[in-house]
């Protein structure tokens, strides 16, 4: 096993991975979103709710390609750098991705496809059903993929035959506990991944003066759902972290920097976790707090990472500050929904620039939490793949050379940078446009040959040879 | 349970080959068209389904890794190289369908993409299937070819056979949904994709008999193996009439049905093995407690209901495209 390829690997694997991931964080919240838009407009028949839709519609045909195009290179990633893991686990990962794959991406693609091309070919009622459709794929996509890592993380329902793990018991694989927390902590980030994202776009209409009644229906939906939402997610949070203090004691360790066993233990608030010594430089820690956190009790003792042998332990850093991010992350986050929500209904949001301009600057808060999370579970993991039976050093392809991983990550990286920076300024450039033409005639024209929306910036086709 | 899992992958790969093959076909015909409405009016055509189309090759590589976990992690990191250039490819040219909309000056980077990625995702498609054919070299269940060990003289061949291949599939596509200058274009293209393709075929398949004896007695046990060609052969002589009749309906069928003779031939000419001599079908399948658990869901019920929404997606966007302004 050629050392330099297997860190290639788990760069590739981090970097596509995480590239990934921002999209469907953004296209679940905002799939779902949609659906209540286009009910709401059927419903009430306001305008204002189908400008909404069309407009965010556009952004999440962009968001969705985006989407689909990275989450197909991750489909082939196990096999090509992670041979021995899929061969190992194909029998349990195989089908849980074919699940995901014959329930979810067919349905989501199946849809996509009438919800951005098909309203004037399809009743609105059909046109209402795509869209749920399309959101429920995106979701059943999420729990799927759960159930995936969850079953790396805290492996169960195998038996281990001839070198492959071998299901044995799929309810306790699927329905286990750690899958049932972990499923809506994602979610939930979900959510509030769009609904900041709307919010914030509503607070900068505000603070531009323009699109006010779009920007006040954005702002008060957005901030509402995440008010709700949010204290939800903390708590949901604290149960996520349950499981780890449960299942994977090394991580936990990891996460709160506890380096040595202690009874009772303290709570390391911030640090600067120094893996030589052995211990914490600069430690600023709250007595006992460690233990009520870790097991509800005064003087529980908690295990710290000496008493694992230094090669089943994770790197500490990483955890240890990932982990403060995210969680710091739903604090501001939460502080900026309740202030919002009750100057909202105090009707005196339009007037706070300064809290809308913190509203509009906090849409990158929630990716950051997603990806600062996924590292605390994925690197807190580590050195274990499949955890506590497979390592990863174990897992990756055994003759995969050097300089072809090197290739692969250097093109992903250059081919990636390339379409998220054209991505993210075409969504920039839709988003500072704003809703903007949809408003009057496009609505009301139920013809379905009219010429190409103003909006878009397309010249008005041509219809060839007519 | 091993039969209906190996018969569900070779489904799946057959849809996969002919939806995403015509729309493959049509982003490499693509670059030839001279005119901005020409390509607004082919890009229409396949826009509303080329997601679900790529999404059955995801389907393909699931049903390998559940149901055939060893080949699929054989294969991969055999392939290693051509499948990274297939998805850089299908990446480059799965955002050009929403980015060159929302493009102003920068759209002919996208236009470049489309036909750029296109090309290299069903060259690598075709050299991959070549590679299999003409033996990759495995020691104990892992791959020692070397990362270019895909790369021969009969692989390039293949791969350059099916570029035309899908090219010929999207000509018949554009013909079928386009009005005007697209369709009079690309009906002008088509017989000599056709000619091409056909000739391809046949060097592949000599090449192939001639370099593989073990093929060539398989011939001679299964005669049955006959009536692949010979339905192929067919197709081509409906493709022909039909196209100096100048129908728009029929050609895209025939060379659909050539495609499913030539894959038909070539599955059958090496069953029982999935990688040829060196991986039979029951050594590659998963457990069965995996494979009966896909079954029961996956197999039996949504399958059936993914070919729906299949039929549901081509139904809504059916006739000719042209005819109604679909955009958003
Ligand atoms: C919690 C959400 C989530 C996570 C952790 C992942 N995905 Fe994903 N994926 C989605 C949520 C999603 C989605 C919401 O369903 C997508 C995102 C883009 C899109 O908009 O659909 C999608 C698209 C998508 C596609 C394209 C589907 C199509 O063809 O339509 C594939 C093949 C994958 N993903 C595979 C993976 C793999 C192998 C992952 C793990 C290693 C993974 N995804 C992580
Ligand atoms: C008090 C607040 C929070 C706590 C205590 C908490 C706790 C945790 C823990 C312990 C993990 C690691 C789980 C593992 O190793 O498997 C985790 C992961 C994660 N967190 Fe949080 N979290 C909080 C807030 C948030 C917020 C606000 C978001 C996003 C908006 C978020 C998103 C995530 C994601 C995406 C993961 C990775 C997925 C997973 O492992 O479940 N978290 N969280
Ligand atoms: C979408 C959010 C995710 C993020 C941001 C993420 C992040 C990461 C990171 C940072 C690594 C490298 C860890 C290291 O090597 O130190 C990694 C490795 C890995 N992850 Fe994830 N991950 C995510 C989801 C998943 C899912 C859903 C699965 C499986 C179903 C998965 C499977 C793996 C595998 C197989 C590796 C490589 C082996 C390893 O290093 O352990 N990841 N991921």
């Amino acid at each position: 096993m050629d050392p330099t390829a297997l860190l290639l690997s788990r760069l590739q694997f981090a970097f596509t991975i995480s590239f990934h991931i921002i999209f469907p964080a953004f296209t679940i919240g905002l799939a779902a979103w949609l659906t209540v838009l286009e009910a709401m407009h059927l419903h009430s028949g306001r305008s204002v709710y189908r400008t909404l839709f069309e407009f965010w519609l556009k952004i999440f045909g962009v968001a969705f390609g985006m989407g689909v195009v990275s989450g197909v290179v991750m489909a082939f990633q196990f096999g090509t750098n992670w041979s021995v893991l899929s061969k190992m686990s194909g029998p349990i990962q195989g089908p849980l991705l074919a699940y995901e794959t014959f329930t979810a991406f067919m349905l989501e693609a199946g849809f996509f496809g009438i919800l951005i091309f098909g309203r004037p070919r399809v009743p609105p009622w059909f046109y209402l059903f795509s869209t749920a459709m399309v959101a429920l794929g995106t979701t059943l996509s999420a729990f799927w993929i759960m159930v995936n890592n969850s079953w790396m993380q805290v492996p169960t329902g195998y038996v281990l035959q001839n070198g492959q793990f071998v299901p044995d018991d799929w309810a306790q694989i699927i329905f286990n506990r750690v899958v049932w927390v972990r499923f809506p902590h994602m979610l939930l980030a979900c959510y509030l991944t769009g609904a900041f994202c709307v919010a914030a776009t509503g607070a900068w209409y505000l603070l531009r003066r323009t699109y006010r009644a779009e920007a006040h229906v954005m702002l008060r939906m957005g901030l509402a759902l995440a008010a709700v939402l949010l204290p939800v997610q903390l708590f949901v949070g604290h149960l996520v972290g349950d499981y780890v203090h449960d299942y994977q004691p090394a991580k936990f360790a990891a996460i709160e920097a506890r380096w040595h066993d202690e009874q009772p233990a303290s709570e390391v608030l911030i640090a600067i976790p120094d893996s030589a010594t052995e211990s914490n430089k600069y430690a600023i820690s709250i007595p006992v707090l460690g233990s009520i956190i870790g097991s509800m009790s005064l003087d529980s003792k908690e295990v710290g990472l000496t008493s694992f042998a230094p090669q089943d332990r994770p790197p500490v850093a990483i955890p240890f500050f990932a982990f403060r991010i995210m969680v710091g992350c739903g604090f501001v986050m939460l502080g900026l929904a309740w202030l919002g929500t009750w100057f909202g209904l105090k009707h005196r949001l339009e007037r706070s620039r300064l809290l809308l301009w913190g509203i509009f600057l906090s849409f990158p808060l929630p990716w950051i939490a997603i990806l600062t999370g996924w590292y605390t579970a994925e690197v807190g993991r580590q050195p274990w793949t499949v955890y506590g039976v497979l390592r990863t050093a174990d897992a990756v392809t055994p003759f995969l050379t050097a300089s072809a991983a090197l290739t692969s990550l250097i093109l992903f990286v250059a081919v990636y940078a390339f379409i998220f920076s054209f991505g993210t300024y075409y969504i920039y450039r839709l988003l500072r446009a704003g809703p903007a033409g949809l408003g009057g005639k496009r609505l009301h024209v139920p013809v379905p040959n009219r010429p190409m929306s103003l909006a878009d910036k397309m010249p008005a086709i041509v219809e060839a040879g007519e | 349970m091993v039969m209906f899992w190996i018969a569900l992958l070779a489904i799946s790969i057959l849809i996969y080959l002919l939806l995403d093959g015509f729309d493959l076909g049509v982003g490499m015909l693509f670059g030839l068209a001279g005119s901005e409405a020409k390509r607004e009016a082919m890009l229409r055509t396949v826009a509303p389904v080329w997601d679900g189309n790529e999404t059955w090759l995801v389907v393909t590589g699931v049903i390998m890794w559940g149901a055939f976990p060893l080949v699929y992690s054989m294969l991969l990191p055999a392939f290693y190289i051509p499948v990274l250039v297939m998805l850089l490819g299908l990446i480059l040219r799965g955002v050009a369908f929403e980015f060159r909309s929302k493009a102003a000056r920068t759209r002919w980077i996208w236009d470049v993409s489309f036909t750029a990625g296109s090309f290299a995702a069903s060259f690598m498609q075709g050299a991959m299937v070549g590679a299999l054919v003409e033996g990759l070299q495995f020691s104990n269940g892992e791959y020692v070819g070397g990362t270019f060990g895909w790369l021969t003289s009969f692989s390039v061949l293949c791969g350059t056979g099916l570029c035309f291949g899908y090219a010929l599939l999207g000509a018949c596509w554009l013909v079928r949904k386009c009005h005007g200058p697209v369709r009079y274009d690309t009906r002008r293209q088509i017989p000599l994709l056709a000619i091409t393709v056909l000739v391809f075929l046949v060097i592949v398949f000599a090449h192939a008999l001639t370099e593989h004896l073990p093929i060539l007695r398989r011939w001679m046990e299964r005669p049955y193996l006959f009536l692949f060609p010979l339905v192929g052969t067919g197709a081509a002589a409906v493709l022909a009439t039909s196209i100096l009749r100048h129908d728009d309906y029929w050609p895209f069928y025939m060379v659909a049905l050539i495609f499913t003779a030539a894959f038909a031939t070539l599955a059958l000419s090496f069953w029982p093995y999935m990688i040829p001599f060196v991986v039979r079908i029951d050594e590659a399948a998963a457990p069965h407690s995996s494979l009966a658990f896909l079954f029961c869901g996956a197999g039996l019920f949504i399958f059936p209901l993914m070919l729906l929404y299949v039929a549901v997606g081509y139904r809504v966007f059916r006739g000719k495209s042209a005819s109604a302004a679909d955009h958003y």
